[in-house]
C-alpha cells in the first residue's frame, strides 16, 4: 500500500502504519473483540465520512480531558484530533469567544443527527441552571439542543454520569448527571474520575465501525469496561483471600502491600476494570491500589464522592473466585477406620457364608440318571 | 431353549430384601454424588482418578460377567451342545453383570452428561483404548440383551418379534464371543499407559493376554459358582458332571496362564521383586497361590467332582483373577509421592448396592422368565438358607 492509496491520513506525522494498526488491534483486545476486528476498526477511523465529535464542558474540572491528553500510546492526542475527528472541543478549540461559538453551531449544522455527543461535566440545575453558562447561554439548555441533534451521546466521568464531586452534598448548585437531563435519551456513562481513557476511545471507536455502541450494564456502563469489581481482578486479592490487611498507613502491611480493604477500599464494590488495564499509560502499577491507596470508588454510583473514603465498604463476593488453584494439593484420603470396617464386614460375611455353603455341599456327586448308563 | 421355564415362587425372599436394603442405601449415595459431585462420595482423587468403581464394577465385575461370553464360546464356538442348558443362566449372571458395570461408569464420570459424544463419530479418538472398551462394552450390553431375548419372548410370546430374532440371533451371538475377546484384553492395555507408576509385578506388554486369559478361567469359574449357587438354592438337578467338566477347561487355563505369568516375571527379572517381603510382593504370591489352589483341586477327576471342593475351586479362582485384576489397577498402582486411596463408605456402598442389584435381578429374572432348564428336584430340599 503505497502513501496516497486512498489513506486520508496517510499522512499524518508521528503516527506510523504499523503503530497505527497495534493501536487498533490493542483497542480490539480492550473491547474483547477478535483481532480480526482490527482492520475493520481501522478503516471506520480512517474513513473520512465518519461521525465527528463534539465535546461539551459544564461543571467539572476538565480532569478527563487531561487524562486524555496524557495518554501516549501511541499519541493519542494525535489520533484523536486527527482520527477520531474531534471537531469541535470547548477548552481545545482555536477559537474563542463568539468564533468558537459558531465554529459549534456549524458542526452540528452540518452534521446533523450523525454526531457523537460527548458532555464532561455535570450539569448545574438550580436557580434554571444559571450556575453554569457558556456564550451567554445556561449549560442545561446547550446539552438538550445539542443532544437532540446528535447520534450518540456520551458522558463521560463521573460528573457527567451521576454528578460525581459537583454533585456532593449540600450540592449548592443543584448539579445532577446528563441521564437525568436526557430523561428519553440513551446515554452512555464512561464514569471515572477521571475515567480510564481508552475506556473511551474504545466506546467512541466501537459506535464508528459498528454503527452501535457497545453492551451496557444496568447503569449504561460499557460491560467490556466496567463488567467486573476491582476486587475480583486486584493484584492484592490474594492478601485478602487470606487474611493479611493493611490497618493503617505505613504500617507493616501497608509496605508489604497487603490488603487494602480496611483503609477504606471501595474495590468490593465497584465495578471498573482499573485492577486489569491500570490507569491510562501511566506504567505498570499506577492505579490506586497499586501505589498502595484504597480505591475510592469514582465509577460507581453512591459509593465515589457519597461513602466515607476511609470507612469499610461491604463485600460483595466474599469467597474467592472458583477459578485459581489451590495452595496445597489435596493427596487423597487414606483409609479410615469406617470404611475399613465396611470392608472388612462385608468381606468376612461373604468369606463366612461361603464357608457355611460350602459346609452343606455334598462331598458326592449325584449321578445324573442318563449318566449312570 | 423350549425346555427352560420360569421357576416362579416366592419373591421377596429374606435375601432379597436384604438386597433391596443395601440397593436403598446404595440408592442414597448414589442421590448424593449425582447432586453433590463425586468428591462428596468418594475418596476418588487427582493422584486415583480410578478406584473401586472402575476396578471393581468394570475391570473385575466385567470379568465376573464373563459366563455368557464363555458359555457362547463353548457351545457355538467348539460345538459343546452338552453345556447348553448353562448358556441361558450365564448369559442372565452376564447381562446384569455387564449392564451394572456401565452404570457404575457413568457414575464415576465427572460430566456423565458428555458421555454421548463417545458416539459421536467426529468426536472419536482411533487411538485411544478406553474408547475401543467403551464402545465395547456398551454394544456388548445390547448384544446381551437381544442374545437373552429368545427369553422374553418365550415368557410373551411375541412371535414376530421371535421369528426376526432367530434370523438375527447367530450374528448377536457371534458378536457376543468377539466383543469381549476385545474388550477384556483392551482392559489389559489401559494400564500399560501407567508406565513405571504401575509395579514390575504387574506392568507387562503381556497384559492384554493375561486379562483375556483371566477374563476366560474367571467366566468358567462363574458358571460353577452361579450353578451350584442356583442349584442349590432353587433346588434344581444336579448339574455337578456338567461343571466338572468346565473345572477341567479351567485347570487347563489356568496351566497355560501360570506359565506365561510367571515366565513373564523371570524373563523381566522382577521376581526378586515377588519374594522381597514387600507387601506387593505378599499381594503377588497370595494372587498366583489362589489360582494355583484352584487349578489344583481342579487338576483331579477325584476332586473336581465333590460339589464341594468344585464350589471351593470357583471360589479360589475367582478371587485370584479378581486381586490379580486389582492388583494391576489399584494396589500395585503408586501414582507417586503421597497419593493415598482407600474406597470411602459411600464409594462401597455404590458397589456393594450395585452386587445386591445384579443379584437381586437375577433372581427375579429367574423366577419370571425361562432361565433354567433343568427341572425342580423331587428329593427332601437341602436346607440352605436363601
Amino acid at each position: 500500500m503505497t502513501e496516497d492509496s486512498g489513506q486520508p491520513h496517510a499522512r499524518l506525522v508521528g503516527v506510523n502504519r504499523r503503530d497505527f494498526m497495534k493501536f487498533c488491534t490493542a483497542l480490539a483486545a480492550g473491547m474483547a473483540l477478535p483481532a480480526t476486528m482490527a482492520p475493520r476498526i481501522a478503516q471506520a477511523i480512517t474513513d473520512p465520512q465518519r461521525p465527528p465529535v463534539i465535546w461539551l464542558h459544564g461543571a467539572e474540572c476538565t480532569g478527563c480531558s487531561m487524562s486524555l491528553l496524557r495518554a501516549e500510546h501511541p499519541t493519542v492526542e494525535k489520533l484523536i484530533f486527527d482520527l477520531i475527528s474531534l471537531d469541535f472541543h470547548e477548552t481545545l478549540e482555536a477559537g474563542a469567544g463568539h468564533q468558537a461559538e459558531a465554529s459549534l453551531a456549524r458542526t452540528i449544522e452540518s452534521n446533523y443527527g450523525k454526531f457523537i455527543l460527548i458532555i464532561e461535566g455535570a450539569v448545574p440545575l438550580q436557580d434554571s441552571g444559571i450556575y453554569c453558562r457558556v456564550g451567554g447561554k445556561n449549560f442545561v439548555d446547550s446539552v438538550k439542543e445539542t443532544a437532540a441533534a446528535a447520534g450518540a451521546v456520551i458522558a463521560v466521568g463521573s460528573c457527567a454520569s451521576w454528578g460525581g464531586v459537583a454533585a456532593m452534598s449540600p450540592n449548592p448548585t443543584g448539579c445532577v448527571g446528563v441521564q437525568e437531563v436526557l430523561p428519553g435519551r440513551q446515554v452512555v456513562n464512561v464514569p471515572g474520575c477521571p475515567p480510564n481513557p481508552y475506556n473511551l476511545l474504545s466506546t467512541i471507536i466501537h459506535y464508528l465501525t459498528f454503527g452501535k455502541l457497545p453492551a451496557l450494564d444496568a447503569k449504561n456502563r460499557p460491560k467490556f469496561a466496567y463488567g467486573r469489581l476491582i476486587h475480583e481482578h486486584c493484584e492484592r486479592r490474594p492478601h485478602f483471600d487470606n487474611g493479611r490487611f493493611a490497618r493503617e498507613f505505613g504500617d507493616e502491611g501497608h509496605r508489604l502491600g497487603y490488603c487494602l480493604y480496611y483503609l477504606g477500599c471501595k474495590g468490593p464494590v465497584t465495578y471498573a476494570n482499573c485492577s486489569t488495564a491500570q490507569f491510562g499509560d501511566a506504567g505498570s502499577g499506577c492505579w490506586p491500589v497499586g501505589t498502595g491507596h484504597p480505591c475510592f470508588g469514582c465509577t460507581e454510583q453512591g459509593v465515589g464522592f457519597n461513602m466515607p473514603q476511609f470507612s469499610t465498604s461491604p463485600v460483595l463476593h466474599a469467597t474467592p473466585n472458583a477459578g485459581h488453584a489451590p495452595i496445597t494439593v489435596e493427596r487423597g484420603e487414606g483409609v479410615t477406620p469406617g470404611a475399613a470396617a465396611l470392608m472388612a464386614g462385608v468381606g468376612g460375611a461373604a468369606i463366612g457364608a461361603g464357608v457355611v455353603f460350602a459346609s452343606k455341599l455334598g462331598n458326592k456327586e449325584e449321578r445324573h440318571e442318563d449318566e449312570k448308563a | 431353549m423350549s425346555d427352560a421355564k420360569p421357576l416362579g415362587g416366592r419373591i421377596l425372599t429374606p435375601t432379597f430384601l436384604v438386597c433391596l436394603l443395601v440397593i436403598g442405601v446404595a440408592g442414597y449415595y448414589t442421590y448424593k454424588r449425582f447432586l453433590l459431585g463425586i468428591g462428596a462420595v468418594a475418596n476418588l482423587n487427582d493422584g486415583f482418578p480410578w478406584g473401586l468403581w472402575i476396578s471393581y464394577d468394570v475391570v473385575v465385575g466385567s470379568a465376573f460377567a464373563c459366563g455368557g461370553y464363555v458359555m457362547a464360546l463353548m457351545v457355538y464356538v467348539f460345538n459343546g451342545g452338552r453345556f447348553h442348558p448353562l448358556v441361558r443362566p450365564a448369559l442372565l449372571a452376564s447381562m446384569f453383570g455387564y449392564s451394572l458395570a456401565g452404570v457404575s461408569v457413568l457414575v464415576d464420570i465427572g460430566r456423565y452428561f458428555n458421555v454421548y459424544n463417545l458416539y459421536l463419530p467426529w468426536q472419536i479418538n482411533l487411538h485411544s483404548v478406553m474408547l475401543e472398551v467403551a464402545l465395547c462394552i456398551t454394544t456388548y450390553v445390547f448384544v446381551m440383551w437381544l442374545e437373552f431375548a429368545p427369553a422374553f419372548v418365550e415368557k410373551w410370546k411375541l412371535k414376530k418379534f421371535g421369528a426376526v430374532l432367530d434370523k438375527v440371533v447367530f450374528v448377536l451371538i457371534a458378536l457376543g464371543v468377539l466383543l469381549p475377546t476385545m474388550h477384556q484384553s483392551s482392559l489389559g492395555t489401559m494400564m500399560l499407559m501407567a508406565g513405571y507408576k504401575l509395579s514390575p509385578l504387574w506392568h507387562t506388554s503381556t497384559l492384554p493376554l493375561l486379562f483375556l486369559f483371566t477374563a476366560l478361567f474367571m467366566g468358567f469359574a462363574m458358571v460353577i459358582f452361579e450353578g451350584t449357587l442356583s442349584g442349590r438354592v432353587y433346588r434344581l438337578e444336579d448339574e455337578t458332571h456338567l461343571l466338572a467338566k468346565i473345572g477341567k477347561i479351567i485347570a487347563y487355563l489356568i496351566g497355560v496362564y501360570l506359565i506365561l505369568r510367571l515366565q513373564n516375571i523371570f524373563v523381566r527379572g522382577a521376581m526378586p521383586e515377588a519374594f522381597s517381603g514387600s507387601f506387593l510382593g505378599y499381594m503377588f504370591l497370595l494372587e498366583n497361590a489362589l489360582l494355583l489352589g484352584g487349578m489344583f483341586i481342579l487338576a483331579y477327576p477325584g476332586y473336581r467332582h465333590s460339589p464341594r471342593l468344585l464350589f471351593i475351586a470357583a471360589v479360589l479362582v475367582l478371587c485370584g483373577g479378581a486381586l490379580f485384576r486389582f492388583n494391576t489397577y489399584i494396589i500395585g498402582y503408586n501414582p507417586g509421592t503421597g497419593w493415598k486411596y482407600f474406597p470411602s463408605i459411600g464409594e462401597q456402598m455404590i458397589t456393594y448396592g450395585l452386587i445386591a442389584l445384579e443379584i437381586a435381578g437375577y433372581m427375579l429374572f429367574v423366577k419370571f422368565f425361562p432361565v433354567f432348564s433343568a427341572g425342580h428336584k423331587s428329593a427332601a430340599p437341602i436346607p440352605v438358607k436363601e
